[in-house]
């Protein structure tokens, strides 16, 4: 488990750092578009990603806004997505995409359109059709959507090798879960006859509720902590629960490594692409 | 005995599920007849895909198998359930392929009523798409306009709007343009307009007025054609384009072009700017044969 654990810090690594930088960029603006860090967030995707490759499963990937970390947690080229946030045609999804639709077509991934859980739908008849494997990234508001809502249990029905994966930070901007319902999407997924966890973003925790992935629809609610601002370069409250941290406490020097390699790794990458004209 | 517009929707539904190997998606697809006697009577493992009541997560569904390259039909049985099944298609399938080089072709077939539907469903809704790159909206009203569109479809990479019409579906005569030398008017209609289009050129000749009638199969994108413009260059009081969406839409949009081209007025006629009740007395309908005849004779004399 502790090799697990290890390879998906790295690639929750390469996202941190990734995103460190691009938070410098923002600051300095580098980058003058709206842009959406998920920062904090990484272990999601990172988990996933690193479940499905060692089960060699190549699914078909749904991103939403906030998709830095899925995008590279599932392969996605670094230097295309930099080329993207430069708004550049050699950007993966041609300098038009911004952060928030992103895309890698070599991992299909496929980019978000800005309409909020727009997402859900597609890969929902995305699945049905080819009956592939099939992730898709959701935000906790996102949900609310009702045709995010029909969809789920549309899935259901069609008992298509779905994976729902809501990236639960409890905030819309900055309004809070608590303020905009009362109810949490996995009940209501369980109602539909999805079965479906409230889970936290811990590496083991996401690991172990994977176990029937594929094999029918899957929701997962994943409880974790957006570190920055919804948009931009800033910090909401100094506090918060870091996992990223927390794994680094837990996994011990080999974390300090790695996290080294990737820094150097990215800022050289970014240094490279803005050197180019 | 002739194949209607009815047969031949019929016919390359079957053809694109059986030989393309596609899916047709659809709310109650099997309702009032299999939708006008339109479809061919196959259900899931067929190819025909029965989705929920979930409009706007429909139109989701359908571009998410697009996106598979499966060129899958929608078929929305009122064209005023768009403004629920329409926000997905284009705001993705419609900019998949510019923003992303995934094309997401999809054939949706989107049927007007004759009234009596009140305030939503009633008559043609092309205009909601109009606005949208990456979109192409046909009119067909024959069979042979419906292969066309069908078949431009399949060799194309975008998505495509069909505004049909019911009235249409017993059709079986192709309709052709009637270009007059210095004629006094020209009529451009589309959709269903079209038919009643024909009965006012004859009731108009009557009267001692010349109209030209130029049929318009494509709405977008919209090719204002060379012998079009002399026909409306020569025409004594210009254009009229007849529409069964409001004129705000689709037909204002022609006209403009149109008249940016030429040296003629050009007017329009469509739905009234009004919301359509379920009684006849309240109802909002197309412009019919004797609309036309009025609103050209209100042309000729200028008011």
């Amino acid at each position: 488990m502790n090799d697990f654990r290890l390879n998906v810090f790295k690639k929750a690594s390469l996202c941190r750092n990734f995103e460190e930088v691009v938070f410098k960029k923002l600051q300095d603006k580098t980058i003058s578009f709206p842009t959406y860090l998920s920062t904090g967030q990484e272990f999601i995707s990172a988990t996933i990603a690193q479940t499905v490759e060692e089960s060699n499963i190549k699914p078909d990937i749904f991103i939403q806004h906030r998709g830095h970390s899925t995008y590279l947690s599932f392969g996605g080229t670094i230097i295309k997505l930099i080329d993207e946030l430069l708004g550049r045609k050699t950007g993966c999804a041609n300098g038009m995409g911004g952060s928030a639709s992103i895309q890698s077509k070599e991992k299909n991934i496929y980019g978000h359109d800005g309409l909020m859980g727009s997402q859900v739908p597609i890969a929902v008849g995305s699945c049905y059709t080819s009956k592939k494997p099939t992730i898709v990234f959701i935000g906790d508001s996102s949900v609310e959507e009702d045709y995010v809502l029909s969809s789920i249990g549309w899935a259901a029905t069609k008992n298509i090798p779905i994976l729902f994966v809501v990236e639960d930070n409890n905030l819309s901007i900055l309004t809070e879960k608590k303020v905009r319902r009362s109810w949490e999407i996995d009940e209501v997924a369980k109602g539909f006859g999805v079965e479906s966890y409230n889970i936290s973003d811990n590496p083991n925790d996401i690991k172990k509720h994977l176990n029937n992935v594929f094999q029918k629809p899957l929701l997962l609610n994943i409880n974790t902590v957006r570190k920055y601002w919804h948009a931009g370069a800033g910090i909401d409250d100094e506090n918060v629960f870091d996992r990223y941290e927390s794994e680094m406490t837990i996994l011990g020097d080999a974390t300090v490594n790695v996290h080294e390699i990737n820094k150097k790794l990215v800022e050289k990458l970014w240094q490279r692409q803005l050197e180019i004209q | 005995m002739a194949e209607t517009v009815r047969d031949t929707i019929k016919s390359i539904t079957r053809y694109h599920l059986e030989v393309e190997k596609s899916l047709c998606f659809g709310q109650c697809l099997t309702a009032v007849g299999w939708v006008g006697g339109t479809l061919p009577e196959l259900y899931e493992d067929g190819g025909m895909v029965e989705v929920t009541t979930a409009d706007v997560a429909n139109g989701g569904f359908v571009v998410g198998a697009g996106l598979q390259g499966i060129r899958p039909i929608y078929v929305v049985r009122y064209q005023g359930f768009q403004w629920y099944n329409s926000p997905i298609i284009v705001n993705y399938a419609s900019k998949s392929k510019e923003l992303w080089n995934r094309p997401c072709p999809i054939f949706i077939r989107s049927i007007a009523m004759e009234g009596g539907m009140g305030p939503v469903a009633g008559s043609s809704h092309h205009s909601i798409y109009q606005r949208m790159p990456g979109t192409k909206i046909l009119s067909p009203m024959t069979p042979l306009e419906y292969s066309f569109a069908y078949n431009q479809f399949m060799s194309d990479d975008e998505v495509y709007y069909i505004s049909e019409h019911r009235r249409s579906y017993d059709n079986t005569e192709e309709l052709h343009d009637e270009i007059l030398d210095e004629c006094d008017i020209v009529l451009f209609p589309i959709s269903v307009t079209r038919f009643d289009a024909i009965k006012a050129v004859k009731m108009l000749m009557e009267k001692g007025i010349k109209a030209s009638i130029i049929h318009q199969l494509w709405i977008k994108p919209f090719t204002f054609k060379d012998h079009w413009k002399s026909c409306l260059n020569k025409s004594k009081y210009g254009g009229l384009v007849l529409d069964d969406d409001y004129e705000q839409g689709v037909a204002s949009s022609i006209a403009h072009r149109m008249m940016l081209e030429s040296d003629k007025k050009v007017r329009t006629l469509g739905l009234q700017h009004r919301t359509a009740g379920f009684h006849s007395s309240v109802d909002n309908l197309p412009p019919s044969a004797n609309d036309i005849f009025n609103k050209v004779m209100e042309i000729v004399r200028g008011q």
